[in-house]
């Protein structure tokens, strides 16, 4: 089931006017920004499919860049994005690839970096504000939004699965999957945990408390 | 949990419930919520449609392109007039669609029902009914959930992305959520829900997603519009006892079909039907042809 809440139905409530290209966009740009952790220096953005095509009367440009300033789809600021990027000295570069054939049609890929951090992320907008994450990092991963979901970029040492799992088990949450992959022994890693319960911001906030932790994004 | 229409209808009559009731109980279990919470939830939700309607029939509403606005309120005053061929529950209805669409246009704060190009469908005909069925708020909220357990089902098992599956799969899907709700709060069946959504979203088969210039606006606010008179006709089509030959659930799984037999420039590329037409595209070349909307650097 890739809708799980009658609210993935009705709702969400956001600024128009598209759900999927304005909402869903809005969605991706933030699950970027909260992976890299701050505000990023340096945004590549790639638009493919339907994205590609009708970005520009849909905002999907707008919305991505909201998303990477940490706005939600509701924000009332959400329109005026792309000016208080540029204010915040955020260096956007937008390209549209028309040609190479996605599995998708609302699909865009992120690259954002600052300081000597960088990310890459693609996302997919299914319909409705749902979104799915596909690859983080050259991860592909395999996060249907069908369950509530944390991603987690770690450093790859013992100890660092066991007390994200002890944190999930004190807020009374059932994992009903799990992948953690890893670029290089003992360098970034990252966890995807699914669970059946939905991920309140407090227990966010403790795993990125963690010692082993960098960022941590949830998916609702 | 239902995965089917059939087993939404199979679980409302074993249990004696209504529709909204299931999907309230189906909201606790699956999300590990309140009661209390998921109805305030709604209760928002309610909110923000019916300021998008209020905003749309009485504020000056124009979207950036110019290609919408003020047409909610062009309806509102041929109402008041009081002479129409299709009856003021109908046109209030379909005044109140476009409203939402309206405000959404103009990058206004809607709730998406179950998409934003389609957000104005489940609102349109709530307050629309308002006059006629006198729901309390507590009845209103009821209207919702009905609507979205439909929802569920049509998103699950097809689409309700304008990308994915063309505008059935988004005013298609509106308009059956609407029709079923809309049965449900006239005193109903399950089974006339049933049969009014699938008599309404199988006489949306095949409807494309063409904006004109990408925008959700031309055909969108129109479409809406027309989405919200055939929910009702579908409703009352079904109250007076009139079944859809083919079930619910085969409607939904044939929209699944028909989407995945189209064209892309058929889904919200903006590359076929009314988008490219002679006037489409020359709408595309004012709005976007001199002046770059991007404030970025664009790459090709």
């Amino acid at each position: 089931m890739k809708y799980r809440s009658v609210f993935d139905i009705i709702g969400p409530v956001m600024v128009g006017p598209s759900s999927s290209h304005t909402a869903g966009a809005a969605k991706i740009g933030r699950m970027a920004r909260k992976l890299l952790g701050v505000m990023p220096e340096h945004v590549k953005i790639t638009l493919y499919g339907s994205f590609a095509e009708t970005y520009k009367g849909h905002g999907t440009d707008v919305a991505i860049v909201a998303g990477l300033l940490d706005f939600n789809e509701s924000n009332a600021n959400l329109p005026d994005s792309i000016k208080i990027a540029q204010q915040k000295g955020m260096d956007v570069q937008f390209s549209v690839d028309k040609e190479t054939q996605v599995e998708q049609p609302n699909t865009a890929r992120i690259h954002l970096s600052a300081g000597d951090q960088s990310l890459e992320l693609v996302g997919v907008s299914i319909g409705g504000g749902k979104i799915e994450i596909t690859e983080v990092n050259g991860f592909s991963i395999s996060l249907s939004g069908s369950n509530p979901a944390l991603l987690i970029l770690h450093h790859d040492k013992y100890g660092a699965v066991a007390e994200v799992a002890v944190l999930i088990a004190k807020y009374e949450l059932n994992i009903s999957y799990m992948e953690v992959s890893r670029q290089e022994k003992g360098q970034l890693a990252l966890m995807v945990i699914q669970t059946d319960e939905e991920i309140s911001d407090g227990l966010a906030a403790e795993i990125s408390g963690l010692p082993n932790i960098l960022n941590v994004a949830v998916l609702a | 949990m239902f995965q089917s229409i059939e087993e939404l209808v199979n679980i409302a009559n074993s249990r004696n419930l209504p529709i909204y009731e299931v999907m309230i109980q189906t909201e606790i279990e699956t999300t590990g919520n309140k009661r209390d919470q998921i109805i305030e939830k709604m209760s928002g939700q309610l909110n923000v449609m019916e300021q998008a309607v209020q905003r749309g029939i009485h504020e000056d509403i124009k979207s950036r392109s110019g290609l919408s606005g003020g047409d909610a309120r062009l309806l509102q005053s041929y109402l008041e007039n009081g002479d129409t061929l299709s009856g003021s529950v109908l046109l209030d209805a379909v005044s109140k669609a476009m409203a939402t669409n309206e405000v959404n246009a103009a990058m206004g704060t809607i709730c998406a029902t179950p998409t934003a190009g389609s957000a104005g469908v489940v609102p349109g005909v709530l307050f629309g009914l308002k006059h006629k069925l006198k729901p309390s708020r507590e009845e209103m909220i009821h209207f919702l959930f009905t609507a979205g357990a439909f929802g569920f089902v049509i998103a699950n098992n097809a689409s309700i992305s304008g990308a994915a599956g063309g505008c059935q799969a988004e005013v298609g899907s509106a308009t059956g959520m609407a029709a079923a709700a809309a049965v449900e709060m006239a005193g109903g069946t399950p089974e006339q829900s049933a049969h009014a959504m699938a008599m309404a979203l199988g006489n949306m088969l095949g409807l494309i997603c063409d904006p004109v210039a990408g925008l959700v606006e031309a055909p969108c606010v129109k479409r809406n519009a027309i989405g919200a008179s055939s929910a009702l006709v579908a409703a009352d089509m079904a109250l007076a006892g009139i079944k859809s030959i083919i079930p619910c659930d085969e409607v939904i799984d044939a929209m699944y079909r028909v989407g995945r037999m189209m064209p892309p420039a058929l889904r919200e590329t903006a590359l076929g039907g009314l988008a490219d037409t002679k006037t489409g595209r020359e709408l595309k070349k004012r709005i976007f042809g001199t002046d770059d909307q991007l404030s970025v650097t664009e790459e090709k």
